[in-house]
């Protein structure tokens, strides 16, 4: 249909396959080099085919869309296996592949001592299969696809150290959790295909924008469904309670799946039918509310928690919230943008914290760490990196897509100067926590009898290259205010269309760069008097607001909230309800009845059968004789 | 004087009626044997005066048959009655209930 060349997309997610295919049938036997040089290939090629794809990107026609087969076809509704390139999809391809191939490399050294390296590498190659699924698809069913197939490879990984229980229910609780957005995604999509007949993006898009009547009504009801389905995967609230205890999966999971790309999935889907959610005001106030408030709770909850990959896990929610609210605010591309810089600066985060335990022989708690800035020097600096970066410090990658956030969202006007506010508190708060936890983890004295020692040059070369992509990686989208060209969010500008409030209010723009640079390192400063300068200071502002500090620590009690108001009251239900009533009680019992009826009749019946010949012969007389009074007054009354 | 056809009748359902109720008192199987052999010969009168009273061969004809077949029939049951004996030393059809579950 177009004069483009045939880019064969479908290799792209296939190869990662094949490569899961040969680690999973044959791993066991492998030996560990090998393994790990099939996942790094097979994860390697689709990077090479997007950067060919980059080179000649100016010269496509876009969006570009590659038909492989039918899938369904009925005389109502028909999905294809079609895939999609445009500038979002190629920006999530560059993403998932680039960051997937580093973190694949930091795996090999971090995994190396591991039991089952083989099942690792195969469900990360598993992984990748399906998230290039996701963000290459070209309707809601191919996407959906995806979006369950990473569900199922995050809950492979999560519950990877299967015999620990813990990984386990932390494992089934990422499932379920998922399950119950993954509802709403497939509710938003049976209203699609009732509405529309079709669930192709380009299909439906082009639908909404012929009817500029559609306004609200049913479209805010599949807007609604899927930000229930987009908060399961990104972990926010209500559904969050998942990536917390998904940290029982190895760290390079952690990194890539909870927190470089799966947990985006949920931003992009947004993104990609930002379309829909348009046309519904209510619902992009919806997002919005949700993500200033999960941004600020999950940040509150990172302040207080000890251990380094709780403390990220809470950080990644809390940024994923921030994305949220550049959604809610209409502001795509500044999503995007914190989507990618995010997935640099938290990718480093959570590499660099694996670097930190594996060089305190498994140790994660940072009461028992400190003083480790001499022992492991590059993984200090390069985790730094990430510290400024997530902190919104100039000029790291942070700086600009949170700056880009707040800006967008105070002249919003489904956000508005109330969330901006709520976001920039949360920046302060981010910079706090993040500063605690480097103060904590390399500052002070050790207070462990551990000797840490640096991680071998697998681990520590994907750490330098992200550290470097955090630093520079915002630099594709310095805004005009501050002598860029916003080059970001013109890229994504085929696909998110131009907001209309950025036009013309570019004059204060620095004012509010000022402000958030302020507000961080306010929340740095705070940081460094607790936390290097008078260690004691942290326990006394603890032991001064006593309440507030067990709320925090106790992450407000939701975890126990929804033991209490959901799953004890389905548990109790299923198994006095279901179980006891209805199975045991209606099912069974209503089997039992049956088949007691049967014997009863049974018994009664059998005393025909005497085997004594006089009965049976006084039986066949008594017959014969009812056959004759029958036919006789039969006869007599019809005639 | 011709004897009406009524009263033929009325003797075989009697016999017949003999043989049932002495089938189902009787406890020797030889017994119980004959009265099936004595309601099948009050069938057999019926037949016959049937055939007389309308000048028909046909019942005559099935007389015969029906003679056949109860020589052939006392020749097995005779057979069975001889073999129950042999197993089980009684003639008493109240005995023999094997088939009884």
């Amino acid at each position: 249909m177009t004069g483009n060349p045939s880019l064969h997309l479908w290799l792209i997610p296939v190869l990662p396959f094949l490569g899961f295919l040969l680690n999973g049938t044959l791993g066991r036997k492998l030996p560990n080099a090998l393994v790990s040089a099939i996942a790094l290939l097979f994860t390697a090629a689709p990077l090479a085919i997007v950067a060919n794809i980059v080179l000649s990107f100016g010269h496509l026609q876009l969006p570009y869309r590659e038909v492989l087969a039918p899938w369904i076809e009925t005389s109502a509704f028909r999905a294809d296996f079609a895939f999609m390139l445009d500038p979002l999809t190629l920006i999530m391809l560059l993403v998932v592949t680039g960051v997937g191939f580093v973190i694949h490399i930091y795996s090999v050294g971090y995994m190396a001592d591991e039991e089952g390296y083989w099942r690792f590498f195969a469900y990360l190659n598993l992984f990748m299969f399906f998230m290039l699924t996701l963000v290459l698809a070209e309707n809601f069913l191919l996407l959906f696809v995806g979006w369950e197939g990473v569900g199922l490879a995050s809950y492979l990984l999560i519950g990877f150290y299967f015999t620990r229980p813990s990984a386990n229910n932390a494992g089934k609780k990422a499932f379920i959790l998922n399950r119950i957005g993954d509802f709403g995604f497939l509710l938003a999509m049976f209203l699609l295909l009732a509405h529309f007949g079709s669930l192709s993006f380009d299909q439906v898009f082009y639908a909404i924008a012929i009817h500029p009547e559609m306004q609200g009504g049913f479209i805010t009801a599949i807007a609604l469904l899927l930000l229930l389905g987009a908060t399961g995967k990104s972990a926010q609230i209500p559904l969050y309670v998942w990536l917390p205890d998904a940290m029982e999966g190895p760290t390079p999971v952690s990194a890539l799946i909870h927190a470089a790309t799966m947990v985006t999935a949920g931003v992009y889907m947004v993104v990609r039918s930002h379309v829909l959610f348009d046309r519904s005001p209510f619902s992009l106030g919806v997002i919005a509310i949700i993500g200033a408030a999960t941004a600020l709770f999950a940040a509150t909850v990172g302040m207080v928690q000890t251990d380094i990959k709780r403390v990220l896990a809470y950080s990644t929610i809390s940024q994923l919230g921030y994305m949220f609210l550049a959604c809610g605010a209409g502001a795509y591309a500044a999503a995007i943008f914190h989507l990618v810089t995010h997935a640099f600066f938290k990718g480093l985060l959570f590499l660099a914290a694996g670097a930190v335990i594996h060089a305190m022989g498994g140790e994660q708690d940072m009461r028992h760490m400190g003083g480790l800035r001499k022992a492991i020097p590059i993984t200090f600096w390069t985790m730094s990196a990430g510290v400024f970066a997530i902190s919104g410090l100039p000029p790291f990658a942070g700086f600009f897509s949170k700056d880009a956030i707040l800006y967008e969202s105070f002249a919003s006007p489904t956000a508005g100067p109330i969330l901006w506010f709520v976001g920039i508190f949360t920046a302060l708060l981010t910079a706090f926590y993040m500063f605690r936890l480097w103060y904590l983890t390399f500052f002070g004295e050790s207070r462990s009898e551990h000797h840490p020692h640096e991680s071998p040059w697998t681990m520590l070369g994907p750490l330098v290259l992200l550290a470097f992509l955090s630093l520079t990686g915002g630099w594709i989208g310095i805004p005009k205010a501050l002598g860029g060209g916003d080059q970001f969010a013109r890229f994504l500008e085929p696909v998110t269309g131009t907001p209309v409030h950025r036009a013309g209010a570019s004059d204060n723009e620095l004012l509010f760069s000022v402000i958030s640079v302020v507000v961080a390192l306010i929340g740095v400063f705070i940081a460094d008097l607790m936390y290097r300068r008078k260690p004691e200071l942290a326990g006394q502002v603890a032991g001064s607001a006593k309440g507030l500090y067990n709320l925090l620590v106790n992450k407000y009690w939701i975890d126990q909230l929804y033991q209490g108001a959901v799953v004890t009251p389905l548990l109790f239900a299923s198994r006095y309800l279901l179980g006891g009533l209805v199975d045991r009680g209606l099912i069974n019992g209503g089997g039992s009845l049956a088949a007691g009826g049967v014997r009863g009749v049974g018994s009664l019946v059998q005393r025909v059968q005497s085997g004594n010949i006089r009965s049976y012969a006084g039986w066949l007389a008594l017959g014969a004789a009812a056959l004759l009074l029958i036919t006789y007054f039969g006869f007599s009354m019809h005639l | 004087m011709t004897i009406p056809i009524a009263w033929y009748l009325v003797l075989s359902a009697i016999l017949f009626c003999i043989g049932v109720a002495a089938f189902l008192i009787k406890r020797n199987i030889i017994t119980v044997f004959m009265s099936i052999e004595l309601m099948l010969n009050a069938v057999n009168l019926s037949f016959v005066a049937f055939a007389y009273q309308w000048h028909r061969l046909q019942g005559q004809i099935f007389v015969f048959f029906v003679m056949v077949v109860a020589a052939a029939e006392a020749a097995v049951g005779l057979a069975i009655i001889i073999a129950i004996f042999r197993a089980r030393s009684t003639l008493n059809v109240d005995q023999v209930n094997l088939m009884k579950l």
